[in-house]
């Protein structure tokens, strides 16, 4: 018996595989699936786009706050925009498919072939990063390219602004797809989690418009934190570490958890 | 009957098929998920070459069994061995080597036939040319399809081809033809015999009898977890009916004892008009002659070929479940 294994272990190839075309074969179909149901990309980045260019040619928009330091309400809305393109991809664009490969046996499946099912997380990872950093981008070229908005006091503390912000959503994004049991109820705890955290981001009511007590309660929530940084790096230059710890903080306990309760079948 | 049961006891080893080299070893398999035991003892041996039958009905631990067997479960007790190999401890040769195809999984609806195919290629050193697999699945003309498009049938082929793109030496295909139509099964147990010809051995869970029968050189009887008989289909049922059984409509009538007295005979039952007798050795000739010697002929006459089905209600006391079973 041994020496029928020993030599068939000879036979066998090295247990190496062409790890980097595999992941990239993952990624592929990742972003063609995204691209062939694009509902999410739409939410994630069409959305935003829309508003920019509506509140943008709003003349009321444009008017200063009255004891704001001469804050535009446009300017205000720019992050909440970003901030809510993100929400919306991490909510229904990220978790949706991970639930759905769980749903229909291919983390299951995976789990017999040589590549481990992370990858597909993985993999949905990279794609929905890539739609988010372009929504950001978007949002913020066509805000200050056609409506006048400041260009960024401090570009580094916008980058890691936005990062800790994918961050700490990313990781919210996971906590859903590892509590959700199916795809349909990825649409209604997104959903359902959307308006509180769109609340306290200021999308009815900017954060700089809101009470004392709401606008404290807004500094530790994800969205609030992650609109405050971005608007001190457009503002003022590099935001303060509260809202940065913040978003680092809920990066660390999202993802602790969604590693605690993921199921892979 | 009463060496079926002695079976039923102690592990079966039963006969090994020519060519010789294990491909699958389970050795006292035993798994529990908290005080529900799936499996409480299970051993068997595939033979390289072979396409072996794990039959059972659901709830029996087939699934369990098997889930062990390639190492996506870890057994409580007992051992395994693939081409030699430990399922865990050299997890990663086991999956280039073992090519898997679990009950009900789907895929991604939006994703091309070829898009899947080529994906899974690309987790393998040495895979299979998509081309020639689809060809060999029947699936080339539909490479540039959407996989919602596929039917029952194709969808189960493209899952079998999963299986075996990266080449395996052992494929093990749990509940392939549950759902298809009879064509689409037919199709696919074509398929198997065919890709046992080039060389993969094959482990086959089913709760289908017909096609234990049709396609597998020897089957393992799981029920409650453990094997109850492990043997030819053949042997299986020939052992199960404890002989052969004639059926046949006597032109007079005749008292039972005129044939229960015969050696070969160990039963006579009447359905209705006919006459039913079981038992051994030359049975017809006997009951014909002793029929004869009475001044009745025997009409009608049908040998019943006991199958598998019947071994298994013998072993197990039960039907196989109607979910999806050919009547």
């Amino acid at each position: 018996m041994s020496s029928l294994s020993q030599s068939l272990s000879l036979a066998l190839p090295s247990p190496r595989t062409p790890r980097a075309a595999a992941f990239g074969q993952i990624v592929r179909n990742a972003a063609r699936l995204v691209w062939r149901q694009p509902t999410n990309m739409i939410g994630s980045i069409g959305l935003p786009v829309v508003l920019t260019i509506i509140f943008g040619e709003l003349p009321s928009f444009h008017q200063p706050l009255p004891g704001y330091g001469g804050l535009i309400l446009f300017d205000a809305y720019v992050p909440i925009i970003m901030v809510l393109g993100l929400t919306m991809l991490t909510l229904l664009g990220l978790p949706g498919p991970l639930v759905s490969y769980r749903e229909l046996g291919i983390l299951r499946r995976l789990s017999t072939t040589p590549v481990p099912p992370s990858w597909l997380l993985a993999a949905q990872v990279v794609v929905q990063l890539c739609i988010a950093l372009a929504g950001l981008a978007i949002v913020n070229i066509v805000s200050v390219a056609a409506f006048g908005a400041p260009v960024p006091k401090s570009l580094g503390g916008l980058a890691l602004s936005c990062l800790l912000a994918i961050g700490g959503l990313f990781a919210l994004g996971l906590l859903v797809a590892a509590l959700a049991p199916t795809a349909n109820s990825v649409n209604a705890i997104g959903r359902l989690a959307l308006i509180p955290l769109m609340f306290f981001a200021g999308l009815w009511l900017p954060r700089a418009l809101m009470p004392a007590v709401l606008q404290d309660i807004s500094n530790y929530t994800p969205l609030g934190a992650a609109v405050e940084a971005i608007q001190d790096s457009v503002q003022t230059g590099f935001p303060p570490a509260a809202p940065l710890l913040v978003l680092a903080g809920y990066t660390l306990v999202f993802a602790f958890l969604a590693r605690r309760f993921f199921r892979w079948e | 009957m009463p060496t079926l049961e002695s079976t039923a006891a102690v592990p079966v080893e039963a006969p090994v098929a020519i060519g010789g080299r294990p491909a699958v070893e389970v050795a006292h398999l035993r798994k529990a998920y908290g005080t529900l035991v799936a499996v409480d003892d299970v051993s068997f041996t595939v033979t390289e070459g072979e396409i072996f039958g794990i039959l059972g009905p659901n709830g029996a631990g087939k699934t369990t069994a098997v889930e062990c067997a390639i190492g996506l479960r870890r057994p409580d007790t007992g051992t395994i061995r693939l081409l030699g190999l430990d399922p865990h401890a050299d997890r990663e040769k086991i999956h280039e080597i073992v090519g898997v195809q679990l009950q009900s999984g789907a895929l991604p609806a939006k994703l091309r036939v070829g898009e899947i195919l080529e994906e899974y290629r690309s987790f393998y050193r040495d895979p299979a040319d998509v081309g020639e697999l689809l060809d060999v699945l029947g699936l080339a003309a539909k490479r540039g399809d959407y996989y919602r498009s596929l039917s029952g049938g194709q969808r189960q082929r493209l899952s079998v081809a999963l299986a075996l793109i990266g080449q395996p030496r052992i494929a093990v295909l749990d509940e392939m033809t549950t759902g298809l139509d009879p064509q689409a099964r037919r199709d696919t147990w074509e398929l198997i015999e065919h890709i046992r010809d080039r060389g993969v051995t094959i482990v086959l869970v089913t709760h289908f009898m017909e096609e234990a029968e049709r396609l597998c050189d020897r089957v393992a009887l799981i029920d409650h977890g453990r094997v109850v008989a492990l043997d030819t289909p053949a042997r299986l049922a020939a052992q199960a009916r404890g002989g052969k059984t004639v059926r046949f409509l006597p032109s007079a009538p005749f008292g039972d004892r005129l044939l229960a007295d015969l050696p070969e005979v160990s039963r006579v039952e009447r359905e209705g008009q006919h006459v039913v007798v079981t038992g051994t050795g030359e049975l017809v000739n006997a009951v014909i002659l002793a029929l004869h010697a009475s001044g009745v002929t025997a009409r009608d006459v049908q040998l019943d070929s006991s199958n598998l089905e019947d071994a298994f209600v013998k072993l197990t006391g039960k039907n196989l479940d109607s979910k999806g079973a050919p009547a």
